[in-house]
C-alpha cells in the first residue's frame, strides 16, 4: 500500500528483534472475543489514487459550486476572492504537516506568525490583545460569554437579537451550563431596548455587528450602559472585512471580540474549517482562553517566539483550566495571516469599499422591485429585503432561474414569524455587474 | 516575639501578635522553577486552615497555595506583580504573599517548627 | 612503496567551530527574518483591485476615521516573508515525528487535491440543500466508515477538534441523565488522563474525582469499581491508554459502569493502535470522539483544524446535537433546528455554526478510501509494530516503566538518566540537534520525566534503525558522563533554548505601532 513503508521482510525482522511470533501477539492485551475479522467491516478494500479521486469528484460533481453563477449568500459565511499566492504558501510542507510549536527552537516559523496574526486581529478590532485564534466566531462567542461570567462572577449573558442563530444555540448549549442566557427580541432592522434588561447579576451583554440581518449598530451606548452596572460587552462580528470600513468594536466600547475570520484567507468549504478570532483588554490577559504566543529572547539574545500562559491550558490546569481547548486553527489561521499581508492597509480598506459599494448599488436596485423593501438602514455588504411572499420559496424559485439569491431569514428563524418573508442577501467583491442585474431581473419576474 | 512554622504542603506562616504573614518555602520555589506569576487572595477575604488561598504559576505549572492557619487577608504582595522573581529570590522575606489578621492559634501550634520541617524536607 | 602522508587532509582533524561572522547575519540558507510589520511601505498592496468611491449615507456614522496600522507589502515580498518563515521549521514531511499521543503520520496530497475540488470547496453552508447533495453525501459516507470502523451506531459529525468532541460527547452523557431524571455529577478520571479529560469534564459541569492506576500502568479496577455510585455520571478512559498500554480489564470495566448506571467515554486519540482491529463498540464505550488529525492523517497545520466526530450507542444516539443529517427518498437533508426533528431525536444543543469541518471531512474520507478496510488493519499493526521495535531496541539502554509488549506507542522515563545531570528535557534537546523533533516528553504524568514515542505505520525500517541508533548512543553518552552535548543544547537549530520565563513574567503578545492607534477606553 503507497503510504506503508514497511515490506513483509521488514515485519518478519522486527518481529525477530522483538521477540514476538506474530503480530497478533503483540496485541496479546486485546480480549480475544474483541478482536474481529476483517471482514467483519462493510467496507472496501485498497483503491488507487485514480479511483479515489474518481469517486469522490463524481460527489463533488453533484454539487453547485458557488462561483457557477450568480450568488449573494452570507449570512455568516462570506465568499471572497483569495490571492493565489495564499493556497500555494499553506500548503509548504512546513507549514501543512507541522505540529503544535511545542519545541519553539525548531517551530519560529509558526511561532512567528502567530505573533503577526495575534497583531492583526489586534489592530482590526481596536483590542489591547489577541490570541492565536480559536475554532470559529461560534465557539469564540461561547468562551468570550464564559470569560465574562468569570471576571464579574456574575451568571447571565443577555444577547441582542441580531446575534447569527446558530452563534445563539452554541453559546446557549455552553454557557446555560454555568449560568443563564437570556435572549431578546428578534426585530429584524431595529435595535431591541437591551439597556433596560441589564442589571447587578449581569456578566455581559452579547452584540453582533454588522448584525444577522446586516445591519451596523452603535455599540457605544450599550458599552456605557453595560459599564454602568459592572458588566462586559462582548461585541460580535462575523464577516471581518466590515472592519476595513467601520469603526472596530474595540473603539466602541468592547471589553471582549468574538470573530470569524473565515472571509480573509479562507473559502467558504461548506462551514468549516474557519477561524475564530479573539480579543480583549489587557487586564483580561490572563482569563483568555486559548493558545498565546509571546515574544522572548533565545541563549543567544536574538528575539525568538514562544507559546505563553500556557499555566490557563488544559494541558497544565486541568480541571481549574480557562477551557478545554486544544488545537487553535493554525492553518486557518495562517491563511488569513498571509492575506491580510497581501491586503495590506490600502488594499483592505478598499476591499471593504468594494463591498460596501457592490451591495449598496445592489440594495437599490432590488428595493425599487414592486413589493421588496429595504429592512436594513445602514449595513456594510449584507442587507435584508422584506418580500411580499415567503423567502424560502422565492429562493428556490430563483434557484430555477440559476440564481443564488440569498439565504431565507427562516432558514436560521424557522419559529420566528417575522422572519418568514425577509431574505438575507450578502454582495461582494466576487459578484460582477452581471450578476447583480441578472439577479435583480430574476426577482422581479418571480415576484410579478 | 516573631514565630515561623511550616506545612507539609510547604507553605510557611511567620505569626506576630495578631497578625501572620504566608508564603511558600525555598524547597517549593526549587520544584517549581521561575515563578511568573502568582494569583493572590482579595483583601478581606476569610480563609479557614487549608483553604485555596492562592496560585503561584512557573511556565510549566500552576500551583495552589493553601491557607496554613484561619484568619483574614488583611494585606496582599502587590510588588509580585512587578517582579515576581522576588519568589525565588527571596521566598521567606521579600517573596511573601499575604498578611492575616486573627491567625487560628490553635492551627499554628499543629504546624511543624523550623527543625521538625528541615528533617521533613530532607525525608522527601 | 613508499606512502605520501603530506599533503591536503581529507577530513577534518577537529570540529571546527563554523563561527565566522556573515555580513547579512544569514548563514547560507538560514534567513533571518523581521516581522511583516517590520517591513513594508505605505500605500504598497499585494492585490490589485479597482479605486472605489463610496456614500457613507448607510454606514450609520460609523466611517473608520483613523488608520489601522497594517503594513503594505508587493506579492514577492510577502511570498518570501512566509517562505523564510516555513523554513524555520520541522514537519512530518521533513523528518520523524516521534510525538506520541499525536500519531504523526503522513498526510497525503491526494486529500489536499480532494479538499480543493470547487464542488466541495466553494460551497456554502446555507446554500440551498438541493444544490449540496454532494457533500451531505460525503458527510454520510464519512459517518458510514466511522460507525462501522467503531461498531457504533450512529456519530456526531459538527465538532470541530478532539477536545470539543469529548465536550459533545459529555454533553450528551448529561443529557442522557437528566433525561432519565437522575443527578450524577461525579466524573471518574484516571490519574493518567490528558488534561483535556478533566478539563472537559469540569466544563460539562461535571466534578472530576481521580482514580489511580497499578503499577502495571492500568487502571487499578478495584479502586474503580469502590468509587462508582449513584452519583456517578460517567468514566472517562483512554484506550488504549496514555502508557501506552492497552486496558486489558476493559470489557469488565465497562460492565461495572454500566451496572452502576453510568455511561462509559472513551477518549480516542490512540484509535490508531486498534482501527481496522477492534471496535470499541465491542468494548461497551458509549462515546468516543475521533481525532481525525490523528488517525485519519488530516493535516495538523502548525496546531489546527482539527475535526473531532463522536461516535455514539444507542442510548446516546437521541441526544446527538444539532445539525443532524438525514437520508430519505427526496435524498440528503440537514436537520438544522428544533422544528424538524425525527421521531425520538432530543438534541442537547448546538456545538457550533453551520454542520462541521467538511475540509477535513473531505480528507479523511480520502484517507479511507485509499487505506480501505485492509490498508486501515494494515496500518494499526505497523504503528504497533513499530512503537514495539524501538521499544525492544531501546529497554536495555534507556529505561522503560512498563514491560511489554506495547500499542502503537513506547513509554520511557527518565531513571536510566539518574546520577548523570542530564534530564528528559536535555535528552529532547539534543534530540533537536540530531535533526529529530523530540518525542512527547513528561506525559503522562503518572511516570517520572516521561518520554513517550509514537513512531506511526508512515516510517520505514531503515528510518527506525537511524532514529534507535541516534536515541542510544545519545543515551549511552549521558550514561557515560559525556556532558558536552547536552550543555546548552540545542546549539544547532533555528534558535538557541528559548526564554520562557521571560516570555511569561513580561507577556509580550503583539508587535506596537509607535503610535497606537485609540486605545478601547
Amino acid at each position: 500500500m503507497r503510504y506503508l513503508p514497511l515490506t513483509p521482510s521488514d515485519r518478519t525482522a522486527m518481529l525477530a528483534k522483538i521477540g514476538a511470533r506474530d503480530i497478533d501477539a503483540l496485541f496479546c492485551d486485546v480480549p480475544k472475543s474483541a478482536v474481529v475479522p476483517l471482514s467483519a467491516f462493510d467496507l472496501p478494500d485498497t483503491q488507487g489514487e485514480m479511483e479515489v479521486e474518481r469517486a469522490l469528484s463524481r460527489l463533488a460533481d453533484k454539487n453547485v459550486a458557488a462561483g457557477a453563477g450568480p450568488f449573494f449568500c452570507g449570512a455568516g459565511a462570506y465568499r471572497h476572492h483569495v490571492p493565489a499566492a495564499v493556497d500555494h504558501l499553506i500548503q509548504r510542507s512546513e507549514f501543512l504537516t507541522s505540529y503544535t510549536p511545542y519545541q519553539p527552537e525548531i517551530a519560529q516559523g509558526t511561532l512567528q506568525y502567530l505573533f503577526e496574526f495575534q497583531t492583526q486581529v489586534a489592530l482590526l478590532t481596536g483590542m489591547e490583545v489577541a490570541n492565536a485564534s480559536l475554532y470559529d466566531g461560534s465557539t469564540a462567542t461561547a468562551e468570550a460569554v464564559l470569560m465574562a461570567q468569570r471576571i464579574t462572577k456574575r451568571p447571565k449573558a443577555i444577547f441582542s437579537g441580531g446575534i447569527h442563530p446558530h452563534y445563539a444555540e452554541t453559546t446557549e448549549t455552553i454557557a446555560n451550563l454555568h449560568g443563564q442566557v437570556t435572549r431578546a427580541p428578534v426585530m429584524p432592522g431595529r435595535v431591541a431596548d437591551l439597556v433596560s434588561l441589564i442589571d447587578e447579576d449581569t456578566a455581559c451583554v452579547v452584540v453582533q455587528s454588522p448584525d444577522v440581518f446586516g445591519l451596523i449598530r452603535d455599540l457605544k451606548p450599550i458599552a456605557d450602559a453595560a459599564h454602568a452596572k459592572g458588566a462586559l460587552l462582548v461585541a460580535v462580528v462575523t464577516e471581518i472585512v466590515a472592519l476595513g470600513l467601520i469603526e472596530p468594536p474595540g473603539f466602541q466600547g468592547a471589553d471582549v471580540v468574538a470573530a470569524e475570520g473565515q472571509s480573509i484567507g479562507n473559502g467558504l468549504n461548506f462551514g468549516g474549517p474557519y477561524v475564530g478570532l479573539f480579543a480583549t483588554r489587557e487586564k483580561f490577559l490572563r482569563q483568555m482562553p486559548g493558545r498565546l504566543c509571546g515574544e522572548t529572547v533565545d541563549a543567544d539574545g536574538r528575539r525568538g517566539f514562544t507559546l505563553t500562559l500556557s499555566t490557563r491550558e488544559q494541558h497544565i490546569r486541568r480541571e481549574k483550566a480557562t477551557s478545554n481547548i486544544c488545537t487553535n486553527s493554525g492553518l486557518c489561521a495562517l491563511a488569513f495571516t498571509i492575506h491580510l499581508s497581501l491586503l495590506g492597509e490600502e488594499g483592505y480598506a478598499k476591499l471593504a469599499r468594494i463591498n460596501h459599494a457592490k451591495a449598496s448599488s445592489l440594495a437599490d436596485r432590488l428595493s425599487k422591485i414592486k413589493g421588496v423593501s429595504l429592512i436594513t438602514p445602514s449595513f456594510f455588504n449584507e442587507f435584508t429585503l422584506k418580500l411580499p411572499k415567503p423567502a424560502a420559496a422565492v429562493v428556490e424559485e430563483l434557484l430555477g432561474k440559476g440564481i443564488v439569491g440569498g439565504v431565507p431569514a427562516s432558514r436560521l428563524l424557522p419559529d420566528e414569524p417575522s422572519a418568514r418573508d425577509l431574505l438575507i442577501v450578502a454582495v461582494t467583491e466576487t459578484n460582477t455587474d452581471e450578476d447583480c442585474t441578472a439577479f435583480a431581473k430574476a426577482l422581479a419576474e418571480v415576484l410579478s | 516575639m516573631s514565630e515561623t512554622r511550616f506545612t507539609d504542603q510547604h507553605e510557611w506562616v511567620r505569626v506576630d501578635g495578631d497578625a501572620a504573614t504566608v508564603g511558600i518555602t525555598r524547597y517549593a520555589t526549587e520544584q517549581l522553577g521561575d515563578v511568573v506569576f502568582v494569583e493572590l487572595p482579595a483583601i478581606g477575604k476569610t480563609l479557614l486552615k487549608g483553604a485555596e488561598a492562592a496560585v503561584v504559576e512557573s511556565v510549566k505549572a500552576a500551583s495552589e497555595v493553601y491557607s496554613p492557619v484561619g484568619g483574614t487577608v488583611t494585606q496582599v504582595n502587590d510588588a509580585l506583580n512587578d517582579d515576581p522573581s522576588k519568589v525565588n529570590g527571596d521566598p521567606e522575606g521579600e517573596g511573601w504573599f499575604f498578611k492575616l489578621k486573627s491567625p487560628n492559634t490553635v492551627d499554628f501550634s499543629a504546624l511543624m517548627t523550623p527543625e521538625q520541617y528541615a528533617d521533613y524536607v530532607k525525608g522527601l | 612503496m613508499t606512502m605520501n602522508n603530506q599533503g591536503r587532509p581529507t577530513a577534518p582533524g577537529t570540529i571546527e567551530s563554523n563561527e565566522l561572522p556573515t555580513i547579512s547575519g544569514d548563514r547560507g540558507l538560514d534567513h533571518e527574518e523581521k516581522l511583516i510589520f517590520e517591513l513594508g511601505r505605505p500605500g504598497m498592496s499585494g492585490v490589485d483591485m479597482p479605486q472605489v468611491q463610496i456614500s457613507e449615507t448607510r454606514l450609520a456614522g460609523q466611517r473608520r476615521r483613523g488608520p489601522i496600522g497594517l503594513p503594505g507589502l508587493s506579492e514577492p515580498e510577502v511570498v518570501r516573508h512566509y517562505v523564510r518563515l516555513s523554513r524555520m521549521n520541522y514537519a512530518i514531511d521533513a523528518g520523524l515525528y516521534p510525538l506520541g499521543s499525536c500519531t504523526m503520520k503522513h498526510n497525503p496530497r491526494l486529500n489536499e487535491k480532494m479538499a480543493r475540488l470547487p464542488g466541495f470547496s466553494d460551497l456554502h453552508p446555507l446554500a440551498p440543500q438541493s444544490t449540496t447533495q454532494g457533500a451531505l453525501a460525503l458527510i454520510a459516507e464519512l459517518m458510514r466508515w466511522l460507525t462501522t470502523l467503531t461498531g457504533m451506531p450512529a456519530v456526531a459529525m459538527s465538532p470541530k477538534a478532539g477536545a470539543h468532541g469529548e465536550l459533545c460527547g459529555m454533553l450528551t452523557i448529561r443529557a442522557a441523565i437528566e433525561a432519565r431524571g437522575e443527578k450524577r455529577l461525579r466524573v471518574l478520571v484516571p490519574e493518567s488522563a490528558h488534561g483535556t479529560n478533566p478539563a472537559t469534564a469540569t466544563f460539562a459541569g461535571f466534578t472530576v474525582d481521580e482514580v489511580k492506576a497499578t503499577p502495571d500502568g492500568r487502571v487499578d479496577v478495584a479502586a474503580l469499581e469502590a468509587k462508582l455510585g449513584p452519583d456517578v455520571g460517567a468514566l472517562m478512559l483512554t484506550n488504549p491508554n496514555t502508557c501506552g498500554l492497552f486496558e486489558r480489564d476493559i470489557v469488565r470495566i465497562a460492565d461495572l459502569v454500566h451496572k452502576a448506571g453510568a455511561y462509559f467515554y472513551c477518549d480516542g486519540a490512540n484509535f490508531n493502535a486498534i482501527a481496522g482491529r477492534v471496535r470499541p463498540g465491542d468494548l461497551g464505550v458509549d462515546a468516543m470522539h475521533i481525532n481525525l488529525h490523528k488517525t485519519f492523517s488530516t493535516p495538523h497545520g502548525g496546531g489546527g483544524p482539527g475535526a473531532g466526530p463522536v461516535v455514539l450507542s444507542a442510548a446516546l444516539a437521541p441526544f446527538a446535537p444539532l445539525p443532524l443529517l438525514l437520508h430519505d427518498a427526496k435524498g440528503f437533508r440537514l436537520i438544522e433546528d428544533r422544528a424538524d426533528l425525527p421521531a425520538g431525536a432530543k438534541p442537547f444543543g448546538r456545538m457550533c455554526a453551520f454542520h462541521g469541518q467538511m475540509g477535513m471531512f473531505v480528507r479523511a474520507l480520502a484517507y479511507m478510501l485509499s487505506h480501505g478496510r485492509d490498508g486501515v488493519r494494515q496500518a494499526s499493526e505497523d504503528a504497533v509494530l513499530s512503537a514495539n521495535y524501538i521499544l525492544a531496541s531501546l529497554k536495555d539502554t534507556m529505561s522503560a516503566p512498563f514491560a511489554g509488549p506495547c500499542m502503537h506507542e513506547a513509554l520511557f522515563d527518565e531513571h536510566f538518566l539518574e546520577g548523570t545531570g542530564v534530564s528528559t528535557l536535555d535528552f529532547a534537546k539534543v534530540m533537536i540537534d540530531e535533526g529529530y523533533h523530540p518525542m512527547t516528553v513528561y506525559f503522562p504524568l503518572v511516570v517520572h520525566g516521561a518520554m513517550l514515542i509514537e513512531p506511526t505505520e508512515s516510517e520505514s525500517k531503515e528510518s527506525l534503525d537511524r532514529f534507535i541508533h541516534v536515541l542510544r548512543t545519545i543515551a549511552q553518552e549521558a550514561k557515560a558522563g559525556k556532558r558536552e552535548r547536552f550543555e546548552g543544547a540545542p546549539r544547532l537549530a533555528p534558535r538557541r533554548r528559548l526564554d520562557e520565563t521571560a516570555g511569561a513574567r513580561k507577556p509580550v503578545l503583539r508587535w506596537k505601532p509607535k503610535d497606537l492607534p485609540r486605545a478601547a477606553e
